[in-house]
């Protein structure tokens, strides 16, 4: 990442030397290549031939079928939504791969080993660990911590299908099932019949429903009643293919008394064409049971003029079904060509917890319209959002919210803050917050402000020969420091430097 | 359990209508006037309502306001209020104008000459051939109807019976009143105002009385460089009042508006405010303080400012009181042009719920592309300060007394955007002597 090498301050000159790096590494994206591997696609298009073949390549049960074909009936009479700040071409549904696995993962792989060794070098070369070993890499100084204390247990997901997940037999002594999704429904399907599609329901929208009917892979997590999961949890998405779209499905159930960390990042390499990503999270959380997701999302956010990266639209949702349930999401989105994503608390239980964390930065022509919903159902219920959004080159940022205090919400709270930051005068940051109060002894707070890089604290690091982009990283990761402590700390190392290279190429 | 809507991932905010619906449309357009300076206008805000249609509840423009009872043929019939008007501002120097139902009334008014301004009915203006209503009239409104559709501002535009036109010249002594009162229980009211502010100008607008058992009232404020505008409208009290109004207003270099609304019940209320920052070192300030006691009220403030020059400074600051079952509203926006730098938005919307079946829906947004501004919006909801009421019972103040206090002091905010100090206090005390009769029902 530029600047790293050029910290040492006592290289005067340092600044003109940064500069021309940054200028050379603008717009650099280094996740931007791509695995040559022979891959087996599915036919282009979407039908219910598509989504029975999906069905039958996972192995999978009648009811599963079912349930999707139900999704894909629904999702033909339903509308692209078009309410958000974004504006992007007609997306063709018919003119992408609904599903493609690397040939070599025709006979599922018994473990890593048997894995072809191109795939595990890919995440190598993402820095993700697939040994177990292991740390996320990719964060300078993290190898000198102690071993134990990082160790992450990582389920790969490439393309349509789940690569490998790491430290199975580690966490199955605690009672912890990790796996693809695939897996799951195969091996526990009560669990799956049990919660999938009970957070965000087949039919709750357009991207969801259609993710309902076609996903291929995703991570499953069944933490048991009582057990605080020993490691931390971790999906790593990577779309490979050529007009390909991802479609995952994540299902975390944290049952009574129950404690996870989980970790989310995503990267795909630089294409021309614009890549379809629809995914659904749906977290279930029982009584006195917490959960804390973690996003870093990097797809390719496209080139400096908009050509080509992913559309992310993403369901992601936590429903505190029991008391004293507690979910935290922080996400740090720096990628992304279009953002549509909204994770969203259902605080059903009485004295249940939300909080949202969130680094949106967008640059160049990327476009993000992203936010929460609180929806406050029980007694006492609680919720936080901290949202930061960076706009820079011809970007569009959009803060999109909403909290709800039902009437029989009594005693419940939110505070919210949402802040933009706007570098350069051709971006635009945006606030839609809705907030719906129906009780009177409920509290809601809500401030927002928008501002630029300011000038004192530019000029500060300027007269202490920092290079200006530099400054202007120093100054981002001040005002993003909020949700930087949010996250674990491998991610907060990583998100941050993120920010530094997300904005790349903005000053100036 | 919550409805399907709420937990959907979707937050619509699709703005815009689709079909009219024929029938509903031309019951609510009528005749409209073929003849006369404003014909052109009115014909073409006709063609307007019927591209944009009537609104449907499922618009995101109407999130929180069901539009019905705008759309219907006519209004919900309203007995006349035995009671005299209200006597607010009687005690002012000023000059009056007063309209009856939807009629300009010279019984009812004072003589209309005024050093510094010009005033006439809308009636009378529209019969002298060549006057410069028919510039002014909705042409702020049509240029308001981007990029969300505003119908029954272009259907008051189309079908509008009288109003007052005014040009203000100079700077003027007294305030002007707008009165309205009622003589049919039936009235559906269309009054439609055109104020043209000249360089330097200044003017006091002052509204209150009752429109109808349903009104429409559009106000179009042009201000020109340095021209000052305030506005104060205070609705009556203990009235079923169904009523829409806008005000559009465009403030040119170094114009100022400061616009403030006082609202004491009422049945079905939108009352929405489109101000364009058109000049550099504008400054406009919209307020409202809104009490509602009572099932049926809902009040709904929908605000949008536009900042498309340099160094503009807005402020809109809203203060709802709800109890018994009353909903209150607010939508408001910000919008900074790219290049309209150094801009300073400010927004508040806050709202005291004195019980549980009252509630208050915000939808407080930014929409920001330039880059050197400073804006900000807050918003917050909450019940009566318990630590503050345990302190003023503790010194012997009844309850009932310490929620007119402290609602007051909620209110304050609101109420000091009435610069002029003589006005501002006949406000506040209309407003405590409200709050002393209904303070019975708030406790």
């Amino acid at each position: 990442m530029a600047g790293a090498e050029t910290a040492d301050l006592d290289v005067r000159e340092g600044v003109d030397r940064e500069t021309v790096e940054t200028v050379a590494n603008m717009g650099s994206y280094k996740y931007g290549w791509d695995t040559e591997i022979e891959m087996e696609y599915a036919p282009k298009g979407v039908s219910e031939d598509i989504v029975r073949l999906i069905s039958q390549r996972n192995e999978e049960p009648e009811w599963m079928t079912e349930w999707r074909l139900a999704a894909f009936r629904r999702w033909q009479t339903m509308t692209e939504p078009r309410w958000a700040m974004l504006n992007y071409p007609e997306i063709d549904y018919q003119d992408q791969y609904y599903y493609a696995r690397p040939k070599s993962m025709a006979v599922k792989p018994r473990s890593l080993d048997e894995v072809d060794p191109k795939l595990l070098a890919t995440y190598e070369k993402l820095g993700i660990p697939l040994k177990e070993q292991a740390i996320l890499a990719g964060v300078e100084g993290a190898g000198e911590a102690p071993a134990e204390a990082r160790r992450v247990a990582v389920d790969a997901v490439f393309d349509s299908v789940s690569v490998g997940t790491t430290f199975k037999d580690e966490l199955a002594r605690a009672g912890v099932i990790f796996c693809s999704i695939s897996e799951a429904i195969r091996e526990h399907p009560e669990l799956v019949r049990k919660y999938l599609g009970s957070v965000v329901p087949q039919s709750d929208n357009y991207f969801a429903t259609l993710n309902s009917a076609v996903f291929s892979d995703g991570s499953f997590v069944y933490i048991p009643p009582g057990v605080r999961c020993p490691m931390e949890l971790s999906t790593y998405f990577r779309i490979n293919a050529e007009n390909t779209g991802q479609f995952e499905r994540t299902l975390i159930i944290a049952d009574k008394g129950s404690h996870v960390s989980y970790l989310e990042g995503c990267t795909a390499p630089k294409r021309d064409t614009a890549q379809l990503h629809a995914a659904v999270v749906e977290i279930v959380i029982l009584e006195d049971a917490e959960v804390k997701y973690s996003t870093v999302q990097n797809w390719f956010p496209g080139d400096e003029n908009g050509k080509g990266g992913i559309y992310n639209f993403v369901t992601k949702r936590a429903d505190c079904r029991e008391p004293r349930a507690k979910v935290m999401w922080t996400q740090v989105e720096t990628g992304s060509a279009i953002t549509w994503k909204y994770p969203s608390c259902i605080l059903r239980g009485d004295d249940s917890q939300g909080e949202f964390y969130s680094i949106a930065i967008a640059n160049n022509a990327q476009q993000a319209d992203t936010g929460t919903k609180m929806i406050h159902l029980g007694k006492n219920t609680r919720s936080r959002i901290v949202s930061k959004g960076i706009s820079a080159g011809r970007a569009q940022n959009t803060y999109r919210g909403l909290v709800s205090m039902h009437p029989r919400a009594a005693n419940s709270r939110n505070y919210t803050q949402c802040d933009s930051l706007l570098i350069g005068d051709k971006c635009g940051a945006h606030t839609v917050p809705y907030i719906e109060v129906k009780n009177t002894s409920s509290r809601v707070e809500h401030e927002a402000t928008t501002s630029k890089v300011d000038d004192d604290q530019l000029f500060y690091c300027r007269a202490r020969g920092v290079g200006e982009e530099e400054a202007v990283a120093l100054v981002v990761n001040g005002f993003c420091r909020e949700v930087l402590q949010a996250l674990p700390m491998e991610f907060a190392m990583e998100a941050q430097s993120l920010v530094a290279i997300s904005l790349e190429g903005s000053v100036g | 359990m919550p409805d399907a809507a709420t937990l959907t991932q979707q937050v619509p905010t699709v703005e815009g209508h689709g079909a009219p619906a024929p029938d509903a449309l031309s019951l609510r357009l009528g005749e409209v006037p073929a003849a006369g300076p404003t014909a052109a206008a009115r014909a073409a805000a006709a063609a307007r309502l019927r591209a944009m249609g009537l609104p449907r509840p499922r618009d995101e423009y109407w999130r929180y306001t069901d539009p019905a009872p705008f759309n219907a043929a006519s209004p919900t019939l309203l007995p006349l209020d035995t009671r005299a008007d209200s006597a607010l501002f009687a005690d002012v120097d000023r000059l009056r104008l007063t309209f009856v139902d939807d009629r300009f009334d010279p019984a009812e008014s004072d003589d209309l000459a005024l050093s510094g301004v010009e005033i006439l009915p809308l009636s009378r203006a529209e019969a002298q051939p060549g006057h410069w209503v028919a510039e002014a009239y909705g042409r702020l409104e049509a240029a308001s109807q981007h990029p969300v559709p505003r119908p029954f501002a272009a259907l008051n535009t189309a079908t509008a019976t009288d109003g007052a036109v005014i040009r203000v010249t100079g700077v003027v002594t007294k305030p002007v009143q707008i009165v309205y009162r009622r003589s049919d229980p039936a009235a559906d009211v269309v009054c439609h105002h055109v104020l043209r502010l000249d360089d330097g100008a200044e003017l006091t607008l002052l509204e209150n009385g009752l429109v109808g058992a349903r009104g429409n009232v559009v106000i179009e404020a042009d201000l020109a460089p340095g021209a000052r505008l305030h506005h104060i409208a205070a609705h009556r009290a203990g009235h079923a009042r169904v009523a829409v109004t806008h005000l559009f207003a465009r403030v040119a270099e170094g114009a100022a508006l400061k616009s403030f609304t006082l609202s004491l019940d009422g049945a079905h209320v939108r009352s929405e405010a489109m101000v364009e920052m058109a000049g550099d070192d504008a400054v406009a300030h919209v307020a409202g303080a809104v009490l509602g006691n009572g099932e049926g009220f809902h009040h709904d403030d929908t605000i949008f400012v536009t900042h498309g020059a340099l160094n503009g400074e807005s402020r809109q600051v809203f203060k709802k009181v709800l109890k018994n079952g009353a909903t209150g509203v607010f939508q408001g926006k910000i919008l900074v042009k790219p290049g309209a730098q150094k801009t300073d938005g400010y927004q508040i919307s806050q709202a005291l719920l004195l019980d549980e079946k009252s509630q208050f829906l915000a939808k407080p947004e930014l929409e920001i592309y330039a880059d050197d501004v400073r804006c900000s919006h807050g918003s917050t909801t909450g019940a009566i300060d318990e630590t503050a009421m345990f302190y003023l019972r503790s010194r012997g103040v009844p309850r009932e007394q310490a929620i007119v206090l402290l609602v007051l002091s909620f209110l304050a905010d609101a109420l000091a955007e009435i610069e002029d100090e003589a006005l501002r206090e006949r406000v506040s005390d209309r407003l405590e002597q409200w709050l002393t009769a209904q303070a019975g029902t708030l406790g």
